[in-house]
């Protein structure tokens, strides 16, 4: 049977910024940052990084915070200034929006790729069920052993086939 | 509208910040590993959310204060959190019976608080939605593993209830200025969402084996900065660092 992958709308509205975007350099140069407590994903691919904007000699870059009490959103703000300031941008402000509120729809197929790889099983797909499948064996005969896994954003699961226990991105 | 909606935000900001801190010393002391770890994230989550209140009304008051101040620069008598939120710790059984009756609250209150006339506050409630679902998910497994368990956590789970069940009823109960931001359809109406609450609690308790307590006892005071002996204790270990290095930052 053929499948039409679908595309939350919310996600759908950040990619045509970031493709419609008249500053397609600076997010390239954004790729760079990474989530400081899973360094294979960027903000990009987390859907952390919502919009960038040019006032003058000024920049605003636009994130949404994962979850509110989220400790790594001091450091990437940080990372963000970084990165800008070395690329000679000196004026940048990162602002943190409340909406669109995140959600692990904003999360891109990329960034699901190398969170798989990386050892932690990607949230699932919306109206895929909630389904966890073993980022090591693949098998998803798996059962979770805590809802809450290293940082808030995950859950620990086991698998019950190669039993190696597991981080899940929970989806949210 | 303005001193109330402050009011508001503050009081909002205290009940999560004084729950979240309460719940930060299980950190280290959970029964294992995996509960030391849910319990953490469940304090983050709801520090993270005071932080979301209290950066509201500093905006709002713009008296110079920072969201920081408002956590750390105030005394018992000004908090306004209920009284729930401030009880010691107790045992894992009587925590997860807060958390019961607390996140069954705040999911109720949250899911209308999303449609709040005032966007800043429906956008902070549509994060913390999310996150209280969650919580709510927990804690009822909890309660319900522990009511219907051994015989010795079931009495656990049930002497827990007895204990934080007289605290309940503030959790329905409104300030003048919470009515006047309810009537502009900013804040929601507590006392409505009593006969949804009380049926979901039934339905745990029923599915855990557990008595529901009887309505004999409650105790009121928190939104008038009226507290129990504990929260000044818990201030001032949360407080020390702000208080000994004024300005202190990282």
């Amino acid at each position: 049977m053929n499948t039409i992958p679908l595309v939350a709308e919310a996600q759908r509205e950040r990619q045509l910024r970031r493709s419609d975007s008249a500053l397609p350099e600076l997010w390239a140069l954004l790729d760079s940052v990474t989530d400081p407590e899973i360094p294979v994903v960027s903000l990009w691919e987390l859907g952390v990084l919502q919009e960038i904007k040019q006032h003058g000699e000024r920049l605003v870059v636009e994130i949404t915070p994962t979850y509110s009490g989220c400790p790594a959103m001091v450091e990437m703000a940080s990372e963000i200034e970084k990165t800008l300031a070395a690329a000679g941008y000196a004026d940048v402000e990162v602002v943190s929006l409340l909406t669109p509120t995140w959600t692990t729809d904003f999360m891109t197929a990329q960034g699901r790729d190398k969170l798989r790889e990386y050892g932690i099983a990607p949230p699932s797909p919306r109206g895929q069920g909630d389904k966890v499948c073993c980022p090591q064996c693949g098998s998803a005969n798996s059962e979770l052993i805590s809802e809450f896994g290293s940082t808030a954003c995950k859950a620990l699961y086991r698998c019950l086939d190669c039993l190696e226990p597991f981080d899940y991105f929970k989806c949210i | 509208m303005s001193q109330p909606l402050i009011d508001y935000c503050i009081a909002q900001g205290d009940d999560a910040l004084i729950f979240g801190q309460r719940m930060t010393e299980w950190c280290y002391s959970a029964p294992f590993l995996e509960e030391d770890l849910a319990l953490a994230n469940v304090a983050l989550d709801l520090i993270g959310r005071a932080q979301m209140f209290y950066q509201y009304a500093a905006e709002l008051a713009d008296d110079g204060r920072s969201a920081d101040d408002i956590a750390f620069l105030r005394d018992a008598r000004s908090y306004t959190n209920l009284l729930i939120n401030e009880l010691p710790r107790g045992d894992f059984a009587f925590s997860m019976a807060r958390f019961l009756l607390v996140d069954t609250f705040n999911v109720l209150y949250l899911e209308q608080l999303v449609n709040s006339s005032d966007a800043r506050v429906a956008a902070i409630a549509a994060k913390a939605i999310k996150e209280s679902r969650y919580h709510l998910r927990r804690s009822r497994d909890w309660v319900v593993r522990l009511g219907d368990g051994t015989q010795e956590s079931h009495q656990r789970m049930q002497k827990g209830l007895e204990e934080v069940w007289g605290y309940h009823k503030e959790l329905f109960i409104e300030t003048a200025g919470e009515s006047e931001l309810v009537a502009n359809g900013i804040a929601v109406d507590r006392q409505a969402l009593y006969a949804s609450w009380s049926g979901q609690i039934d339905t745990v308790l029923a599915e855990a084996t557990l008595e529901r307590p009887e309505d004999g006892w409650k105790v009121v005071g928190g939104r008038d900065g009226i507290h129990t002996e504990h929260l000044g204790h818990m201030l001032s270990e949360m407080q020390y660092l702000q208080r000994s290095y004024p300005g202190v930052e990282w």
